[in-house]
């Protein structure tokens, strides 16, 4: 069974929101709400300062808050790749799950049911890459099966320096991102 | 963010509704919810203390009027969790499922097993104007006090439910570890202990036994000490952890929060009505409804606080060594 992931080159993203786009476009997202969006990071002390540049969505976490605090089991790990999803029809939009994620991933759809990235499972399915890997420019999205050693995923995380978000809250996120 | 005279600044395009630029998702439906919800559990653990310690047998008991506030406060928190939810017609899918890892889940079940306890106890006396509706209750209410056993369990069956309720409520907030300031486990037992004190000032409020509303009042102040005792702990804890935890105590103890957190919850909640009732216990003044009041009051607005900051505390990504 594959277990699917991202990794990001923030050394390649230059933050032209292509990706957010895409993901609006393919998932019909209502306005005014992202699935997906760019993170800009500046950090040091002037003249020495450092940017990072980063596509963000739900990290598909190995470990999820938000699948044990949904009380009606919405929330739940697909069997496909280990994907987290929320099935509408048992989501009673009790914003349980917005709460538990560290990242603030989720929010509530004005259908009413809680909402996020999907990993594009249904072009995943078809063996289709997910909509933001599909269109970005520059090419710095990678998407893959993480449990296969031979996987250009895992062959990235094995040659290059990584880092993940917020690693210390414990979720362990499956969105890596390159440095 | 500055760490060490360096500066990092997050610049995000995500601006979701009531994410963005921070958490605010639970509205007032859920303090408002959780107040009642820690309110009922203390009345179900007073009330049922009463039956199992055979005060019920005093004639004006308060814990025969007690239960039905209770169902009626606790049916009022449930209307709010309701208007709370998003997907309201699905809502009968928290009762098709048990999720082992989810205390909303557990608390959906519990609310649920609150009616019949409430109802045994309420049974064992039905008020007049009950009688007046259901003749046939009185009947039920002799059957039951022909069993001092079946009244202890009534009793006991009360206290374990308040006391799965009022933990529950904390435990809501406590098991998200995506929020710093809720992430203590300390905060069941504040709310437990909170849901208590209002509860006894409830009861020393409406007490037609003058001993028992004396007795309610002397509880009241040894569960507002405890109260004062485990926020100290509590801030502790969260100062002698992560960053993020720190960070979130000091939205209460000196930040945004700090204000309402020290004027109305610590002081116009807690001591002044504990001095009050300190005074009045001791002789000194006579009873006043304005301690219970203030201690009510205080209670909504503990839960106000905590989950309005709560929802503000955060980690922050300090992954850029
Ligand atoms: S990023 Fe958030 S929503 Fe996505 S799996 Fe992790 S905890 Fe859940
Ligand atoms: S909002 Fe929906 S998916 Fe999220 S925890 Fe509640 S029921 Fe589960």
């Amino acid at each position: 069974m594959p277990r699917y992931g991202m990794v990001i080159d923030t050394k390649k993203c230059v933050g032209c929101q292509d990706c957010v786009v895409a993901c609006k476009t393919e998932n019909n997202i209502p306005e005014g709400y992202n699935r997906d969006w760019i993170v800009t990071e500046v950090k040091g002390k002037f003249p020495t300062v450092q940017m990072e540049i980063r596509t963000e969505r739900c990290n598909h976490c190995s470990n999820t808050p938000c699948v044990s605090c949904c009380p009606t089991g919405a929330s739940h790990i697909h069997e496909f790749g280990g994907i987290v999803l929320v099935d509408h029809e048992m989501c009673i939009g009790c914003k349980a799950c917005v709460e538990a994620c560290p990242y603030d991933a989720r929010y509530i759809h004005p259908d009413g049911y809680a909402d996020k990235c999907t990993f594009c499972i249904h072009r995943v399915e078809k063996g289709q890459n997910p909509a933001c890997v599909e269109v970005c420019p520059t090419h710095c999205m990678y998407f893959g099966d993480l449990d296969d050693p031979n996987s250009e995923v895992s062959k990235l995380l094995q040659s290059r320096k990584w880092h993940v978000n917020l690693p210390d809250a414990g979720t362990e996120p499956n969105i890596f991102y390159l440095i | 963010m500055i760490l060490a005279e360096q500066i990092i600044e997050l610049t995000t395009t995500r601006h979701n509704p009531h994410v963005d630029p921070f958490m605010a998702m639970w509205e007032w439906q859920i303090p408002v919810y959780l107040f009642l919800g820690g309110m009922v559990a203390g009345m179900m653990i007073i009330s049922g203390y009463f039956i199992f310690s055979n005060r019920y047998k005093v004639a004006d008991c308060s814990c025969f009027s007690i239960p039905f506030t209770a169902l009626v406060l606790i049916s009022i928190g449930m209307f709010a969790l309701f208007l709370d939810l998003a997907h309201k017609p699905y809502v009968w899918r928290l009762y098709t499922t048990f999720q082992v890892k989810s205390p909303m889940s557990w608390g959906a079940w519990i609310l649920l097993l609150i009616y019949p306890a409430l109802i045994a106890n309420i049974l064992m006396k039905p008020s007049p104007w009950m009688l007046r509706f259901i003749p046939r209750l009185s009947d039920i209410s002799v059957k039951i006090n022909q069993h001092p056993f079946l009244i202890k369990n009534i009793g006991v069956l009360n206290m374990l439910l308040g006391l799965m309720l009022g933990a529950y409520t904390g435990v809501l907030l406590s098991s998200m570890g995506s929020r710093p300031l809720w992430n203590t486990s300390l905060l069941w037992v504040l709310f437990l202990t909170s849901g208590l004190s209002t509860a006894a000032a409830y009861v020393h409020l409406i007490a037609k036994n003058k001993e028992e509303s004396e007795l309610l009042a002397k509880a009241d102040n040894g569960f507002i000490v405890i109260e004062l005792f485990i926020f100290v702990m509590m801030f502790l804890g969260l100062l002698s952890s992560a960053r993020p935890h720190i960070e979130a105590a000091e939205l209460l103890l000196t930040g945004a929060y700090a204000p309402a957190f020290w004027v109305f919850v610590i002081g116009l909640g807690l001591v002044i009505p504990l001095i009050i009732q300190l005074l009045a216990v001791n002789h000194k003044i006579k009873h006043t409804p304005i301690a219970p009041i203030m201690v009510i009051i205080g209670g909504l607005i503990l839960r106000f606080i905590i989950v309005e900051a709560g929802q503000y505390s955060h980690w922050f990504n300090a992954h850029l060594k």
